[in-house]
């Protein structure tokens, strides 16, 4: 059964053609994990959309739930943590939170693939690469081995990886990183899926590798139509990649734009931090600055808005109640800061 | 793999020379000289002194080694002063018995111990998971004599649905009557390793589970059950052939008190016997069939694990 074939009785064709209709639609998800410490909320209430086809970038410090949030989207939460409310929508097959485990199995690596960091961990390090690549298409494509072996083949010439007949048989140990990440890529992109989730797909790799990976991903991504959703510490990548990006900080979204928009004129205070952080050809002379202090501790959060104490900007509002997440007046972007709200607290 | 199989292969010659040169030199590192001990106290300096020439025992050592080195390659391991027999075929007949109770031990701890120890691991932090792994701490610390005898007690004396002793009824029996005098001897031997085992498989399939490219897998929607028995197992495989390896060699070497408590018809009484009687042919045919037997083990066992893990095969 393919799940192209899967009846959807809300949607019409015509109004799936629709540029308007969003691929995913994630509300107010949030995801906890049972710690010895308490639990902890690692995901606290994010939303985001994306369209077919969009690249939206995600950035944010170490520890600030992007991966969770992507593990989310897949279902692959596992204890101690669980996605303790919010909703997941993605395309015609409408809610994913509510969803079996065999109906998920159907829609990873198929609709919606992953791709790590760790190109060095994270292939099976016994099994031949094509093998791994084939196994994805004898889930969701019914192929045989024999037809699925040689698809594998042509996934890795796809991917640029020379004489790909040879390199099927060969196993993780035998490649380099780069070859690896092209071999996940392989993997994520053999069911052409709707979208992809890359999570820091290029920081384990060497400079020159990185901008062959993203290279690589941009011409995938446009020749089958994904939409890619791109975990990153690296502004500049999103930069040259991302039309949309989210902002995250200790599990919630802080800002959320269009790439332009938000280079151009960050407004939250924490992502003018990030951008001051990076060195940028504009920027050149003034001096990098970190942002001060450090992430917080998820079970002990600041009363108030969570980036109150390492914000320069913070004033008496601030302690008083979280910001939400406030559409800006005339415009698609949202920020999550009183100084840009029209009513802050008293 | 050829390669490695060659190279693995080659490996075992000095292996193999070194053990025969040991058991060569049994007989000459025991106190006292052969021919003296074979004819007793009351022998005639002649008549010792001809049959040490018989033996061969007034040549330099080399050339002993090399003339009983040609005979065991031919498969002539000696008469058996006890028995006054070809050793060969007596040793050959016990040592079955021993393969078949090591077998049956071995299937025993590979069915329960990784069965109950990829189970423990997939249930991780259940009760099925502390219950497992309390009855394998048991296993563990158990004597082989003890549970053995436990066992007889129970099962034989106590409710009588098994025999106490021997392989066969009285009157010779089939296959099923073998199997029925296999179960307690096979369990009782087996018992500790299929313990380790389970601690074993279940650590490391639990340390494999942890892994990145288990998420890989996940991420590809590898359901639950190819997760843990296809990209799990085949990794923790690596590990539990390693343990199993150093298990089977327990197994052989261990089997002497089960044979003991069983009545076990195996080359280990047999050992025991011919060692009081100072039985030297029979002592070194039997010590050399089992160290052989552990070094094809081992390369058995090592050819599985290049097989399992091509990090081995191709470096
Ligand atoms: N399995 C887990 N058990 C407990 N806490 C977890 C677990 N996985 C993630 N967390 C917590 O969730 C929070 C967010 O983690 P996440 O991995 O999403 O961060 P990230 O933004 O991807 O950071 P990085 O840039 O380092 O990858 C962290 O505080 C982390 O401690
Ligand atoms: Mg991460």
């Amino acid at each position: 059964m393919t799940v192209l074939a899967t009846p959807q009785p809300t949607i019409s064709a015509s109004e799936t053609g629709t540029e308007t209709v969003p691929l995913l639609e994630v509300e107010n998800l949030s995801t906890e994990f049972a710690t010895h410490a308490g639990t902890l909320r690692a995901v606290d209430g994010v939303s985001m959309s994306m369209t077919a086809g969009e690249v939206l970038g995600i950035v944010g410090e170490s520890g600030s739930g992007k991966s969770v949030t992507a593990l989310s989207i897949l279902g692959l939460i596992r204890a101690p943590g669980r996605v303790s409310g919010g909703s997941i929508r993605f395309q015609n097959h409408g809610e994913l939170l509510t969803k079996s485990a065999s109906e998920m199995r159907k829609i990873r690596g198929d609709m919606i693939s992953m791709i790590f960091q760790e190109p060095m961990t994270s292939l099976n390090p016994v099994f031949r690469v094509g093998w791994q690549i084939a196994e994805a298409l004898r889930l969701h494509r019914n192929m045989s081995k024999a037809e699925a072996t040689e698809r594998a083949a042509e996934l890795l010439e796809r991917v640029g990886i020379a004489s790909p007949r040879k390199r099927v048989s060969e196993f993780p140990h035998q490649l380099s990183g780069g070859m690896r990440q092209r071999v996940m890529i392989a993997m994520a992109m053999a069911c052409a899926p709707k979208l992809l989730l890359a999570d820091e797909p290029t920081t384990a790799l060497d400079v020159t590798v990185q901008a062959q990976i993203l290279d690589l991903m941009v011409q995938l991504k446009e020749e089958d139509g994904a939409a890619v959703m791109l975990i990153t510490h690296d502004l500049g990548v999103i930069a040259e990649m991302a039309q949309k990006v989210a902002v995250m900080y200790a599990g919630v979204v802080m800002e959320e734009a269009d790439v332009g928009e938000l280079f151009d004129e960050p407004l939250h205070p924490y992502t003018q931090g990030l951008l001051n952080s990076i060195p940028r050809g504009h920027s050149r002379g003034s001096a990098l600055k970190a942002i001060p202090g450090i992430v917080p501790n998820l079970l002990h959060l600041p009363t108030g808005c969570r980036f109150r104490d390492r914000c320069p900007a913070a004033h008496a509002p601030c302690g008083k109640a979280e910001p939400p997440l406030q559409r800006m007046p005339d415009s698609a972007r949202k920020v999550r800061c009183w100084l840009h709200h029209p009513e802050p607290p008293k | 793999m050829r390669n490695y199989l060659l190279k693995r292969l080659a490996q075992t010659i000095p292996v193999l020379f070194g053990i025969s040169v040991l058991v060569f030199s049994m007989l000459h590192l025991a106190p006292g000289d052969p021919a003296d001990l074979l004819l007793g106290p009351d022998a005639t300096p002649e008549a010792v002194a001809e049959l040490r020439s018989d033996m061969g025992l007034d040549r330099p050592l080399v050339v002993q080694y090399g003339a009983w080195a040609g005979r065991i390659l031919q498969g002539d391991f000696g008469r058996s002063v006890v028995l006054n027999r070809a050793v060969l075929p007596e040793i050959l007949k016990r040592f079955k018995n021993t393969a078949i109770l090591t077998a049956g031990a071995l299937v025993f701890a590979v069915i329960f111990g990784i069965g109950i120890g990829i189970l423990a691991a997939v249930f991780h932090q259940t009760a099925f998971d502390s219950t497992a792994m309390l009855v394998a701490l048991a296993g563990l610390s158990m004597p082989t004599f003890f549970t053995g005898i436990a066992g007889i007690l129970i099962f034989a004396m106590g409710m009588q649905v098994l025999p106490s002793s021997g392989m066969y009824p009285a009157r010779g029996g089939d296959f099923f009557d073998l199997l029925r005098h296999l179960v307690m001897p096979a369990i009782t031997l087996g018992a500790v390793s299929a313990a380790i085992l389970a601690r074993m498989t279940r650590s490391a399939m639990l340390e494999v589970i942890q892994q990145d490219f288990i998420r890989t897998a996940r991420a590809k929607g590898v359901s639950e059950r190819g997760v843990v028995w296809v990209h799990a197992l085949r990794n923790a495989a690596i590990t539990i052939v390693t343990v199993l390896g150093m298990q089977i060699g327990y197994l052989l070497g261990g089997s002497v008190i089960t044979e003991a408590v069983f009545s076990w018809p195996g080359l280990g009484q047999m050992m025991v016997r011919a060692i009081q009687a100072r039985d030297y042919p029979t002592v070194q045919g039997g010590v050399l069939l089992i160290a052989m037997s552990f070094v094809f083990i081992n390369l058995a066992v090592d050819l599985i694990y290049a097989w399992i893990d091509p990090r081995i095969r191709y470096s």
